[in-house]
């Protein structure tokens, strides 16, 4: 018998007070530390979200504003009708919309092509692909989430963007629509995963079911299947949308830097992430007003991903099926 | 086995010198076994003796999971169900299922019975309206859910939906309805009301029951096969099984001595 184990024995067959509250000491040091642990995460968020809107707000505030032509900030900001973002210019005005536009736009392209693909290849791994061939197919397909979204910029600006000048030769080497499909196709793995998931959650008597009726399995897969998984599918569509959103790399590579309000896919133009990553990587110095602007930009990025997932909540909980 | 015969009533199927395998595991050892029409024929024996297994054959379920293997014929009306070059699909067109636990679809009350008339081309609202009352009444739901046709079939109770899953069945008016321990999820009141439904039942449709509730079995059917450990140890009118069974083993299990 080794040392540790007799002084186990020793502890537990005589409990003395003193070592109790020793044990309780260390099992309070180790809950603390975990605590810890747990609140870091949320304390950093608190803290992102306090500069988020801490800048934004000195932005809005800021006396620089009247000295640059804009009188009325939030009639800029917000302005829908004739929406200008230049910041960079002399006189400056600053139309989220228009970095917006490109934003919603690059994403609906995406969507576009995601959410087809995506759910299309989820139906057929849960449904109709062989347990040995969903086995590797599924883990080569997350691979592809892996794949360094600047990889995918170069691709949609390598690859799909002369496939597409190959039908028009006057549409620009950088425009929306080769940065939608890449991003549509960088999201197509996180749809199809997690939509597999969901339909492969379905009990299986609820597809014994459907073919005991004598249906096919197509019609089991989309009359059955999918809206049983729909809220799981949901759940993959919001996921994908927020990281469409979001996506930077991609857009800064293949989709223009020019601040354009422009609802023409095959035209190049800025995202509020491209915007970002243009004014970081400037010379713009701290604290000034185009710096602050990139604040008040990234606040309505998040406040958009913060609304999806609101929505992908309450979708979720709406129609969550209890089998 | 030998005072079995199906003289007065149809033969409605046969199953001939049937066996099963799940892998190298032989599930069901030279299983012959008649099926009289509109009469209730009802599966006994222990828990892995293979019943669910010879009716899940019936409609070609196994089918779904890889590695099953059978020999010998099924016959539906002399023809052989079990054959390659009968689609399944056909075959489950003709033989409906209700399972061990009910199973709605996540749709409407409606949508759910109309289901099974929508994959057999029936799109026709007043066809539709008046089949889906039609399999309701006759599944003894529709007083019960008429005005609310419209819920998800996940609001009804565990006997309504049981009984939402039959009538989805008898909509597409089978010609057997098999029963996978239909009330082995279900209290007491509702397990009444389901054996009740298999009684009015039986006068329209051929029915095969799976049951390890012996009283079940002798208050819903007309026909008995007890088996163990894959084989047919004793197949015959219900009340001879349970009256004056031949064999040994069967004597010991429905006398209680083991199950």
């Amino acid at each position: 018998m080794t040392d540790s184990t007799e002084l186990l024995l020793s502890s537990t067959s005589a409990p003395s007070k003193g070592k109790r509250k020793a044990r309780e000491f260390r099992e309070n040091i180790i809950q603390t530390l975990l605590l810890f642990a747990a609140v870091s995460s949320v304390l950093v968020t608190f803290g992102i979200m306090e500069v988020l809107v801490g800048e934004s707000f000195r932005f809005f505030i800021n006396p620089e504003l009247k000295e640059v032509g804009v009188e009325n900030i939030w009639a800029d900001f917000f302005n829908i009708k004739d929406p200008q973002w230049t910041v960079l210019f002399e006189e400056k005005h600053f139309g989220i919309l228009t970095l917006l536009s490109s934003t919603l736009l690059t994403s609906a392209v995406a969507l576009i092509v995601a959410v087809p693909v995506g759910t299309t290849v989820a139906i057929y791994l849960s449904e109709f692909a062989a347990s040995s061939l969903r086995e590797w197919l599924k883990p080569i397909l997350e691979l592809l989430a892996g794949v360094p979204s600047v990889v995918f910029g170069y691709f949609a600006l390598n690859v799909i963007s002369p496939y597409v000048r190959s039908f028009n030769e006057n549409i620009p080497g950088f425009n929306r629509l080769s940065a939608g499909i890449a991003i549509g196709i960088a999201i197509i793995p996180i749809i199809s995963s997690i939509a597999e998931d969901a339909m492969r959650a379905v009990p299986n008597q609820m597809r014994e079911g459907s073919y005991a009726l004598g249906s096919t399995r197509i019609n089991t897969a989309i009359n059955v299947i999918l809206p049983a998984a729909f809220s799981g599918i949901v759940a993959s569509y919001i996921l994908g949308i927020s990281r469409a959103v979001g996506e930077t790399m991609i857009v800064a590579v293949a989709g223009g830097l020019q601040a354009l309000y422009s609802w023409n896919p095959l035209e190049g133009a800025a995202t509020i992430s491209a915007y970002i990553v243009q004014v970081t990587l400037g010379d713009v110095p701290f604290g000034s007003l185009e710096y602050e602007s990139i604040f008040a930009a990234g606040l309505t990025l998040a406040l958009i991903t913060l609304a999806l997932n609101l929505i992908g909540f309450f979708l979720i909980k709406r129609f969550k099926e209890t089998y | 086995m030998d005072r079995t015969t199906i003289a007065r009533e149809k033969l409605k199927a046969e199953v001939v010198n049937f066996n099963f395998f799940y892998g190298n595991f032989h599930a069901l050892k030279n299983i012959n076994i008649t099926v009289a029409e509109k009469q209730v024929t009802a599966l006994i024996g222990p828990s892995g003796c293979g019943k669910s297994t010879l009716l899940r054959a019936f409609n070609r379920m196994h089918e779904l999971y890889p590695g099953t293997r059978h020999e010998g014929q099924i016959l539906l009306e002399g023809q052989d169900i079990m054959a390659k070059d009968v689609d399944p699909i056909e075959v489950r067109m003709r033989i409906g299922m209700v399972f061990q636990k009910p199973n709605p679809f996540p749709k409407s009350i409606y949508e759910n019975i109309a289901y099974g008339l929508r994959i057999r081309g029936i799109n026709k609202k007043s066809t539709l309206d008046e089949r889906v009352e039609q399999a309701l009444r006759g599944a003894a739901l529709w007083d019960e859910v008429k005005d609310r046709l419209d819920k998800p079939g996940f609001s009804l109770s565990g006997g309504q939906q049981q009984r939402l899953c039959i009538a989805r069945t008898l909509a597409t008016s089978p010609e057997i309805i098999l029963f996978d321990e239909p009330t082995s999820a279900l209290d007491p009141i509702a397990t009444n009301s389901i054996e009740e439904l298999i009684q009015e039942l039986r006068n329209q449709v051929t029915i095969l029951i799976v049951t390890h509730n012996m009283q079940q079995a002798t208050r819903v059917s007309d026909y008995t096969a007890f088996m163990y450990l894959g084989e047919v140890v004793e197949f015959d009118k219900t009340n001879f099984i349970f009256g004056s069974p031949t064999q040994q083993r069967t004597k010991d299990y429905i006398s209680g001595q083991f199950g």
